[in-house]
C-alpha cells in the first residue's frame, strides 16, 4: 500500500470527522477529530490499516488538553497523529485498551502528569509519581511552575535573609 | 591501627544505591570492578546486603520516591560507615535541581552525612577509585573523624 | 575466576518490607502473575525541558538514560530538525552514525554480560565488559567522554572526527573487536548449556509483539520486521549498505543471536562509514525554529526512541515528550514470564533489556500470603542453580562447568 492510498482510505473512512487534516511533510500527517470519535477512528488505523500504536502526547493549553496519537506507518515511513482535544472543565477521553495493549502505561502515565480520565482503563492507578503526591496537582500543565533557585536565593539575599 | 579501623579501610564492602539517575554512574562503579581497572585487588568489594556494608555508595537526585529508601539503609548501616556520593547528581542534583520530583531543601547531604563526593558526569572509574583511596588516607591520617 | 564477583542486582531490604516493586505472584516454582510498580528514577525531564532552550536540551536527554547517550540526543535533534526542515551536512549525518553505532556496541555489550551474569556465566560478564572498553576508547577520542557525548546538536554535530585518527579507530575495531565479537557467536550461540537455558524461554509471538507494539531486538527476535533506520532512514543509514538481523523463533535466545549479530554488523556499519566520510562542514548553524510540530525518532539499541518537539518561535520547547522503548517492550514482560519458572524470570526480564536499574527491584510473592519467598538475588542464585544443574545432566564435569560459570554452584 502506497502512502497515497493510505492517506485516501482514511479520508474516505473518517469522512465527516476530520475536523482539520494537515499533511505537513512526506513523512508526517496530522489529522483532529472529536472526542467521541477517536475509539473508531483508532480502530480503524490500527486494527483494519495495521499501523503500529507509538505514543501518546498530551499537550496543556488553558482551556482544554491536547491529547495526540501517534501511529506509525513503518513501510511507508509515515507517521499519522491522531489529536483530540479534552476540555478542563471535563477532562475525560475513552480509553483504548483492550484493542491497543500498548496504551496501557502511556494514558496512566498522561492521566497523573496532565489529569486527563481514560474511562474504560482497567488500571487507571498512577504510574511514575509517588504514593502520596498530591492527587490534584499535575506537574506537567502549565500551572505547576518549576522552583527557580536562583530567583529564590537573590530575593532572600535582597531580604536580608543570607 | 585499630582494629575497627583497620577492619574498615583494608577490605571495604561496598553497597551501592541509586536514588535515582540516569545509571551512568552506576555503570562506571561497575566497569571499576571489570579486568581494566579490578579493584578487587585491593580489597574492594560489592556486597548484595546493607548489614555487610563498609560504604554506602549513593548515585541519583534523591528523588521523593527514593529518599525514605535511603534513610531506612543509612539507618541500617553497621557505624562506622563511610558515605560515599559518585556523580554530580549526587553531589549536588546537577542539570535536575529545578525538577518536581524532588524535595528542594533536601539535597543528599542533609538526608545522610556525606563523607566524600566524586562529582563527575559521569566520573571515570580512575575517578572513582581516587576519591575512595582519599577517603582512606584522610580517614587513616585522623583528618575525618566517623561517628 | 577464583573469587565471586557481586553485582548490585540485588535485595535491598527495604524490599522485604514493601515487595511491590517488580511483584511476580508465583505458585510454588511456576509465575502466575505479575505486578509492576515504577518510577524510582523519574526525574521530570520533559517538564524541566520546558524551561531550557534548544541548545540546552540536547544535554538534558542525554541523562535521561546512562547507555543510550546518543540515542536520545539524536532522536531530539531530529525532531527539531524535523518542525522546519533544517538541514544537515552529509559529513555530520555520517559522524551521527557512527556515534550511534558505537553506542550500539557498547550497549548490547553490556546486555550480553549482564545476561550472563543472571546465567551464571561470570566469565561472560567480565570478557563483554572488558570489550566495551575498546568502543569507550573510541568515543572518548571522539568525543571527549567515555559516557554523555555531547556530541548531537540541531543541525549537525559539535565535533568534528580527525581524518589522521581514524587508522587507529579501524585498527581497535578490525584487531580487537571483531575477533571478540566472533569468540562470542561462538562462545554463546554454540554452547550447549546455554542453548538449553536459552531456546523455548519465554515466547513472545509475533502476534503478541504487534499487540504490544513492543520494539528493537524484542521484536525483531519475534518475526516483527521493524527496523528505523532502514524505515525511515536518517543519518547515513540509506547512503551504506547494511543488513536488519531478524529471527521467527521469539524467544530469550532469538534476541540474544539479534543482539550478537547486530553488534557485528555495527562494526561494518561503522567501517563503511569510516571509509566513505565525507568533507565540508559538520554544522548548517540554524539560528531559528519556526513554530510547529516535529517529531524525531531512533532506533536506540532497545528499539525506538521517539520525541516530540513542539516550539512555537521562541528559543525553547513549548511541550517536549519523551518515549524511550522500554516503555513499550515492559509489559510484554508480563506476557512472556507468566507461565514460566522463578528461576528462569531474571532471563526472561533481562531478554527485554531494560534499564539496568529496572533489574534490581525484582522480587516475587506467594500467590496466596502476599509474602516474598525469593527477592531479586536469589532468583538470580536460583538461575545459577539451574544453569548447574542443567549442565551436569547434559553430561558436563564439575571442572568443565567451573571453566564456564568460573565456579562451583552449591
Amino acid at each position: 500500500m502506497t502512502r497515497e492510498k493510505i492517506i485516501s482510505e482514511i479520508k474516505e473512512k473518517l469522512g465527516g470527522k476530520i475536523k482539520k487534516f494537515r499533511d505537513k511533510s512526506a513523512g508526517r500527517v496530522y489529522i483532529d477529530i472529536e472526542r467521541k470519535d477517536l475509539a473508531a477512528s483508532a480502530r480503524f488505523v490500527f486494527k483494519d490499516l495495521g499501523a503500529r500504536f507509538n505514543t501518546a502526547t498530551a499537550a496543556d493549553h488553558p482551556d482544554s488538553i491536547e491529547i495526540m496519537y501517534h501511529f506509525n506507518f513503518d513501510r511507508q515511513a509515515l507517521i499519522v497523529t491522531l489529536t483530540v482535544y479534552a476540555p478542563k472543565g471535563d477532562c475525560a477521553v475513552d480509553s483504548l485498551l483492550p484493542m491497543m495493549r500498548g496504551a496501557e502505561w502511556i494514558e496512566r502515565e498522561i492521566h497523573e502528569l496532565f489529569g486527563v480520565d481514560f474511562t474504560g482503563h482497567p488500571d487507571i492507578r498512577p504510574l511514575l509519581l509517588p504514593d502520596d503526591w498530591p492527587k490534584d496537582k499535575h506537574p506537567l500543565r502549565k500551572s505547576c511552575v518549576l522552583t527557580d533557585y536562583n530567583n529564590e536565593k537573590a530575593k532572600r539575599k535582597k531580604e536580608g535573609q543570607i | 591501627m585499630s582494629l575497627k579501623k583497620k577492619a574498615l579501610t583494608k577490605s571495604i564492602g561496598v553497597f551501592h544505591l541509586s536514588t535515582g539517575s540516569c545509571n551512568n554512574c552506576d555503570i562506571e562503579i561497575l566497569d571499576c570492578l571489570t579486568p581494566r581497572h579490578d579493584v578487587e585487588r585491593f580489597g574492594i568489594t560489592l556486597v548484595g546486603s546493607i548489614k555487610h556494608a563498609d560504604a554506602l555508595l549513593i548515585t541519583g537526585i534523591v528523588n521523593k520516591q527514593c529518599r525514605p529508601i535511603l534513610k531506612k539503609l543509612y539507618d541500617q548501616m553497621p557505624k562506622p560507615g563511610f558515605v560515599i556520593a559518585v556523580g554530580t547528581c549526587s553531589a549536588g542534583r546537577g542539570i535536575f535541581r529545578n525538577t518536581y520530583i524532588v524535595d528542594e531543601d533536601e539535597p543528599l547531604d542533609k538526608v545522610v552525612p556525606v563523607d566524600v563526593y566524586i562529582p563527575g558526569c559521569p566520573p571515570k572509574p580512575e575517578a572513582i577509585i581516587d576519591g575512595i583511596v582519599k577517603l582512606i588516607d584522610k580517614f587513616n591520617t585522623g583528618k575525618g573523624e566517623k561517628k | 575466576m577464583s573469587h565471586k564477583v557481586t553485582i548490585p542486582i540485588g535485595p535491598y531490604h527495604p524490599l522485604q518490607e514493601e515487595p511491590e516493586f517488580y511483584k511476580l505472584v508465583v505458585e510454588g516454582e511456576k509465575v502466575v502473575d505479575i505486578d509492576v510498580r515504577i518510577g524510582w528514577n523519574h526525574r521530570g525531564i520533559e517538564k524541566l525541558s520546558e524551561s531550557k532552550s534548544f541548545d540546552q536540551s540536547a544535554y538534558l536527554v542525554e541523562r535521561i538514560c546512562g547507555i543510550c547517550s546518543t540515542s536520545h540526543p539524536l532522536a531530539f535533534v531530529n525532531a527539531v530538525e524535523d518542525i522546519d526542515g533544517i538541514e544537515v551536512p552529509e559529513r555530520a549525518l555520517y559522524i551521527r552514525t557512527i556515534t550511534a553505532e558505537l553506542e550500539r556496541i557498547h550497549s548490547h555489550m553490556l546486555w550480553l554480560g549482564l545476561a550472563g551474569h543472571f546465567l551464571g556465566y561470570n566469565t561472560v560478564f567480565m570478557w563483554g565488559w572488558r570489550y566495551r572498553e575498546p568502543v569507550l576508547d573510541i568515543l572518548e577520542a571522539i568525543s571527549g567522554n567515555r559516557n554523555n557525548y555531547a556530541m548531537m546538536k540541531p543541525g549537525g554535530v559539535r565535533r568534528d572526527i580527525d581524518e589522521n585518527e581514524i587508522p587507529g579507530y579501524k585498527k581497535i575495531l578490525n584487531d580487537e573487536l571483531i575477533p571478540a565479537l566472533e569468540m562470542f557467536k561462538g562462545a554463546v550461540l554454540d554452547d550447549p548449556v546455554l542453548g538449553a537455558r536459552l531456546k523455548g524461554v519465554g515466547i513472545l509471538s509475533k502476534q503478541d509483539a504487534v499487540d504490544y507494539s513492543v520494539l528493537g531486538p524484542t521484536a525483531r527476535g519475534s518475526g516483527y520486521d521493524i527496523d528505523v533506520r532502514r524505515d525511515e532512514p536518517y543519518a547515513a543509514y540509506d547512503r551504506i549498505e547494511w543488513d536488519v538481523i531478524l529471527r521467527e523463533e521469539g524467544d530469550v535466545f532469538a534476541k540474544t543471536v539479534v543482539r550478537i549479530l547486530e553488534m557485528i554488523e555495527s562494526v561494518k556499519i561503522i567501517n563503511r562509514c569510516f571509509d566513505r566520510l565525507p568533507g565540508g562542514p559538520i554544522d548548517s548553524m540554524p539560528k531559528q525554529v519556526s513554530p510547529g510540530d516535529g517529531i524525531g525518532h531512533h532506533e536506540a539499541p532497545r528499539g525506538e526512541v521517539i520525541h516530540i518537539v513542539r516550539s512555537d518561535g521562541t528559543n525553547r520547547p513549548v511541550r517536549h515528550k519523551v518515549r524511550a522503548p522500554t516503555f513499550m517492550n515492559f509489559p510484554s514482560f508480563k506476557k512472556t514470564v507468566i507461565g514460566e519458572t522463578i528461576a528462569d524470570a531474571t532471563i526472561i526480564l533481562a531478554a527485554i533489556d531494560p534499564c539496568y536499574c529496572c533489574t534490581e527491584r525484582l522480587t516475587a510473592v506467594n500467590h496466596k500470603t502476599n509474602k516474598m519467598v525469593y527477592d531479586a538475588q536469589k532468583m538470580i542464585h536460583l538461575s545459577h542453580h539451574k544453569t548447574w544443574d542443567l549442565g551436569k545432566s547434559m553430561g558436563f564435569s564439575d571442572k568443565e562447568l567451573i571453566k564456564k560459570m568460573g565456579k562451583k554452584i552449591e
